[in-house]
């Protein structure tokens, strides 16, 4: 018996040495190992053996089913592997082809930019005030400082609805309406953005209506010189910490002292170029110690405190940070230039 | 203001400051130079020459040949083309290897034959902007004047080798549209001392009186508070000479004749603007100032009749008007070639009168511009005094004895006081009170300082922008330099920044949009009548507020709503190409119940949007698939529970104006105020898509107000489901109107506690049910929070939910 298991043993290895093919594996699992296999077959004489020789076989019986149970399942699982590899060959896509498109929005440019600068003021502890944009002749322009008849009214040629009552010139009358709220408390630190209007020709450079963005800052000791220091943190915030500022004096009705402010030509880096005329300098607002005037319009003593405001074009400021040529594109709303901002 | 640098340096000196370096000083200065160009602009090797023949060109009607002397001692022949070239004229000549403008090099040429040892010029040619020339001068060549020097630089002759200063004044600054201002100006940046012109130098004046001639009056006091005039006999009208024009050019003044030029030339030293009248056309010898009367006319210097209004200023003769006061001279008393006596007048004129005269008529002027800005008291009589002398001079007039003046106001001297302390606290600096004398002193401002600190500064009339501490302290700033200024942070409390909930929520809405794939735009606030009347429940009770002076009909009002505006923009990207879109705005409307305003309108915010073409374009393995109503009503939803509102929205089908009646639907919001609708949302009502060129497209716009109020910041937790849901679908049959919103609503309400959710996931129509009927699948999810819910319970509570829909519905369950 043990002789025809060793035989068993030999042919079994013998056969199974060549199968190439996953059902012929499983035909001879059950011609040598299953329920009525030629193993089982011959085992089923193991009645007819000794005590002693019972044993003996039936581990010989054993060690032959391991041995050609190991090669059938070594054999099976390289069938597995190559069905898999097959499988997946026959799933190979072309993975260069675009993807199912996500659609992505856009801010304004001129939302983003407004933002931008909001968070850095609230990041210095400001607060954003808005104001209408339907105004009072008083708030617009006499409570800055710009009686009827001043000569200053020149420079903004206004929309006016009735003698009293005008499209807002400028941001600044949110500056009176902050006062007010406040009766008299200090400190004042608000920007204010929103649109207005101007009567302008529509050009390159110029848009009936746009946007600013007003900056107050009020209290017992405020001094030019923080003046100066707050709008350098703002400019080296927004656009980098290599970045300075030069004030040059200038007039506005509602501030004395006043200033325009450059920053460094970020095109060049100041070195001079076609952007900056080749001074190294971009104006980009207008500044000033608040007019004693305007603190009374405002409800304060400027014996008591002083105060400073701060005014910039967000268009200007969008323009120049994004190289964008025409003013007139922030209001055609094409979604060719629209999209080109959704970027974080 | 265009400042001849060369002029400039009659009153200080230069020496050692270029104009470009004197620009960069005055800029920085606060005085903005906005460009300096040089007034040579390439021309060299141009000399005086002598025309001593002209002929005609043998083979040429249109040619001359000149003999020219220019000084060089060997006369030269010369082919000119101008028309006005004659002989015995001296002219401007271009010798061979002079340079001009634009780079043209001057050869010895042959024109049709004829040798040209030269170029005789125009003015343009010279680079000069002849606008400012008589038209026979434009036209031809450059006639000078009979007494000019043969052989002479041209340079030198029209004083080309200088530099212009173009200022960019404030209105502040109105001192510097003089000469003298700017020269009192450089004084104060360069610490120079300063020569100033004498007034009266070249008066002598005769025996008999000026009042012998001229009396003044002024009628309207209020608009003028000083009056002075002279009288000038025997003057002999000429051109001036060729200094005072080449300077009057070079600030872009027209040279008219000696006596206009004389009067503009010390406009500009003096910043006073004067007026020549023909005394003989003066009725009377009356000046009267005075307002217009009704229906009173004038014909200007300009030949313009101009209809006179009551409140305009006008200087009048014993008969009738002959002047616009401080605007334009009129041309029944203008100085011509037979004038022989004149009256010369130097005033100060109301700012805010000439003002409103010269807008009133659309008529500016230099003189207006200065007169607006009022013009400094002090510099009345100076002025009259220094043109009276120059006419003298240049116009060989013989000027009376005396001024007539009327209605001398006093001058109330300016005092300001101002401490070393405050100077320095507003400032942040450290200045010393040596420096701020200094300054003063720069300034020529008369200043003294008390045991206190305290400075007491007179202020000269000439700058009467400077009326208090500040504007003090503007100068000081200023001299010292802005950039001596230090940099430091605002001392005291800290103060916490942050934006409002209304700020915060727009920013959400931009970030909930903008993450749907739209665009945000921004439209103007201005729109047209018609626009307004698109969307009549959008739009409110009333009319649109009317702009007073519109630029245009497109932008006449006020807009009452946004869709419009997002038509527009969506119509022109079509044209553009953009087919694709989804565009949303944030702002505001404007509305008002009055007709006329008395008080602000009501600027209410709003959001639009609007989705038009596809919701997305095809791709290799994806088809086009067109926006639908539900698209709209998408994002909205993802809008409202972004906000915590889901709950208290609704929607409901309506037919307001503008949009498709069956594809619309209000929404309203359920608050503890009742319930109120904020919007609509639908489709673009297919004539309006039609009119506007537009396919199909649906649009929403939604008041902001009560979203910015009840939308819901707060995130309330709750523990997750520990037992586990069951789910049952049911199908039913109803009439094509019952609202499908209706059927989870009555299921919601029938279901009670152990429904957890109801979701709609097919509508089917079709002849299999009828064609008045729909079918309705529904999800329904029961779940109980403590415990296992049984097979029983569910199927009781499910039941209940059939026979409601079978009630109110007529709901038949679908097999």
């Amino acid at each position: 018996m043990k002789e025809r298991l060793e035989a068993l043993r030999k042919e079994a290895l013998e056969q199974l040495q060549g199968v190439a093919d996953a059902a012929v594996l499983n035909d001879l699992r059950v011609q040598y190992l299953g329920k009525k296999g030629q193993l089982t077959e011959i085992l089923r004489g193991m009645g007819s053996l000794s005590a002693e020789e019972r044993p003996v076989i039936g581990q010989v019986g054993n060690d032959v089913r391991a041995a050609i149970e190991a090669v059938i399942a070594e054999k099976q699982e390289g069938f597995d592997r190559a069905a898999t590899a097959h499988r997946l060959q026959a799933e190979t896509i072309d993975v260069t082809l675009p993807g199912k498109a996500v659609s992505m929005g856009s801010v304004h440019p001129l939302t983003k930019v407004t933002q931008e600068i909001e968070d850095i003021f609230i990041g210095m502890g400001y607060t954003v005030a808005e104001g209408p944009e339907v105004e009072t002749d008083f708030f617009n322009f006499e409570a800055l400082n710009l009686p009827k008849n001043h000569p200053a009214r020149d420079m903004q040629d206004s929309f006016y609805i009735t003698d009293e009552i005008l499209l807002r010139t400028q941001t600044s009358p949110v500056q009176i309406r902050t006062m007010k709220a406040m009766n008299g408390k200090t400190p004042v630190k608000v920007i204010c953005p929103g649109r207005v209007y101007r009567r302008d020709d529509d050009d390159a450079t110029h848009s009936f209506m746009f946007h600013q963005i007003e900056g107050l800052v009020i209290g017992p000791n405020i001094r030019m010189s923080d003046l100066k220091g707050t709008l350098l943190q703002f400019v080296q915030e927004m656009y980098g910490p290599q970045m300075q500022i030069r004030l040059r004096p200038s007039f506005f009705p509602f501030t004395e002292p006043s200033a325009e402010v450059d920053v460094t030509c970020a095109q060049c880096g100041g070195s001079g170029c076609r952007m900056c005329k080749h001074t190294g300098w971009i104006e980009i607002l207008g500044c000033g110690m608040v007019h004693p005037k305007v603190l009374e319009h405002g409800g304060y003593d400027p014996a008591e405190v002083t105060g400073f405001a701060f005014g910039m074009g967000v268009e200007r400021i969008a323009l120049l940070k994004y190289g964008i040529d025409d003013i007139r594109h922030f209001y055609a709303n094409d979604t060719k230039f629209l999209s080109q901002f959704a970027k974080m | 203001m265009n400042v001849s640098y060369r002029w400039l340096s009659d009153y200080i000196d230069l020496s050692g400051i270029a104009a470009q370096e004197l620009a960069e000083m005055m800029t920085r200065g606060g005085i903005e130079i906005d460009s300096v160009p040089s007034r040579n602009a390439g021309v060299s090797g141009v000399v005086v020459g002598y025309v001593k023949t002209r002929e005609k060109h043998p083979d040429a009607d249109k040619l001359s040949v000149c003999t020219i002397d220019a000084g060089t001692g060997e006369d030269l022949q010369i082919v000119c083309g101008a028309a006005n070239i004659g002989a015995d004229m001296k002219v401007p000549v271009a010798m061979v290897g002079a340079k001009l403008p634009g780079g043209l090099d001057i050869k010895r040429a042959k024109l049709r034959g004829v040798e040209s040892q030269g170029m005789i010029c125009s003015a343009r040619e010279l680079g000069i902007n002849d606008k400012l020339l008589p038209k026979e001068q434009q036209e031809g060549i450059l006639i000078l004047p009979a007494d000019t020097e043969i052989g002479r630089d041209i340079l030198d002759v029209l004083a080309l080798n200088d530099s212009i200063l173009e200022l960019d004044l404030t209105p502040n600054r109105s001192d510097c549209l003089s000469m003298l201002g700017v020269a009192y100006e450089v004084a104060a940046l360069t610490g120079r001392p300063l020569n100033l012109p004498e007034p009266k130098k070249d008066i002598y004046p005769t025996s008999d009186r000026t009042s012998d001639h001229v009396r003044v009056t002024i009628s309207a006091k209020e608009h003028c508070s000083l009056y002075a005039a002279r009288y000038i006999k025997g003057v002999k009208i000429a051109p001036a000479p060729q200094w005072i024009q080449n300077r009057l050019i070079a600030a872009g003044v027209r040279p008219i004749n000696n006596i206009v030029d004389i009067t503009n030339y010390v406009m500009l030293e003096y910043g006073q603007p004067l007026h020549a009248f023909d005394a003989a056309k003066v009725a009377e010898g009356r000046i009267d100032v005075r307002l217009a009367q009704p229906g009173e006319v004038l014909v200007t210097l300009d030949d313009q009749e101009r209809k006179l209004e009551p409140q305009m200023l006008v200087i009048a003769d014993a008969e009738k008007a002959i002047a616009l006061a401080g605007v334009m001279g009129g041309a029944n008393s203008e100085v011509s070639s037979e004038t022989t006596d004149i009256i010369l007048e130097s005033a100060k004129f109301d700012g805010g009168t000439v003002r409103r005269t010269s807008r009133q008529l659309g008529l500016r002027s230099e003189a207006s511009a200065r007169f607006e800005k009022e013009v400094d008291p002090a510099r009345v009589r100076d002025a009259l005094d220094r043109a009276a002398g120059l006419i003298a001079r240049y116009a060989e007039g013989l000027v009376t004895e005396g001024v007539v003046e009327a209605d001398v106001s006093v001058q109330q001297p300016v005092n300001v006081e101002i401490s070393l302390d405050r100077i320095n606290g507003m400032l942040g600096t450290e200045l010393s009170k040596l420096e701020i004398k200094t300054i003063f002193s720069r300034l020529n401002f008369p200043a003294e300082v008390n045991g206190d600190g305290v400075w007491n500064v007179s202020i000269p009339s000439r700058r009467g922008d400077i009326t208090r501490d500040v504007d003090l302290i503007e100068e000081v700033a200023r001299l010292h330099g802005y950039d001596e200024i230090p940099t430091t942070l605002i001392e005291g409390a800290t103060t916490a920044g942050a934006l409002t909930k209304p700020q915060a929520i727009r920013r959400e809405l931009r970030s909930v949009l903008t993450g749907a794939g739209l665009h945000e735009t921004i439209c103007y606030s201005v729109t047209s009548v018609q626009r307004t009347t698109l969307y009549k429940e959008l739009s409110g009770e009333t009319k649109p507020i009317p702009l007073a002076m519109p630029m245009s009909e497109e932008r006449s009002v006020l807009r009452t709503n946004l869709i419009p505006s997002l038509l527009d923009a969506a119509a022109y990207n079509l044209s553009r190409k953009n087919n694709e879109l989804a565009l949303f705005e944030i702002g505001n409307v404007y509305l008002s119940d009055e007709e006329v305003l008395t008080r602000l309108p009501q600027e209410k915010p709003r959001l639009s949007l609007l989705l038009s073409g596809n919701r997305r374009s095809a791709s290799w393995n994806r088809s086009a698939e067109p926006v639908d109503f539900y698209d709209a009503k998408g994002v909205l939803e993802k809008l409202f529970e972004r906000l915590g509102l889901s709950g208290i929205i609704a929607y409901a089908a309506a037919q307001p104006a503008g949009f498709h009646p069956g594809r619309t639907a209000t929404i309203t919001i359920h608050t503890e105020r009742g319930e109120e609708t904020i919007g609509y949302v639908g489709q673009l009502h297919p004539e309006l898509q039609r009119d506007f060129d537009l396919p199909d497209t649906y649009v929403a716009e939604l008041e902001l107000a009560s979203i910015y109020e009840y939308a819901d910041r707060r995130i309330e937790y709750r523990t997750l489901p520990r037992y586990p849901a069951m789910e049952r679908d049911i199908a039913v049959v109803v009439d094509r109107g019952v609202a499908g919103g209706a059927l989870t609503a009555a299921i919601v309400a029938s279901a009670g506690e152990l429904l957890e959710s109801v979701k709609v996931f097919d509508v089917y129509t079709g002849e299999r049910i009828g064609n008045d009927k729909k079918s309705v699948a529904l999800a329904l999810v029961y779940r109980h929070g403590e415990r296992t819910l049984t097979d029983e319970e569910v199927t009781e509570t499910h039941a209940r939910v059939l026979t409601q829909l079978e009630q109110s519905f007529g709901a038949e369950l679908r097999k």
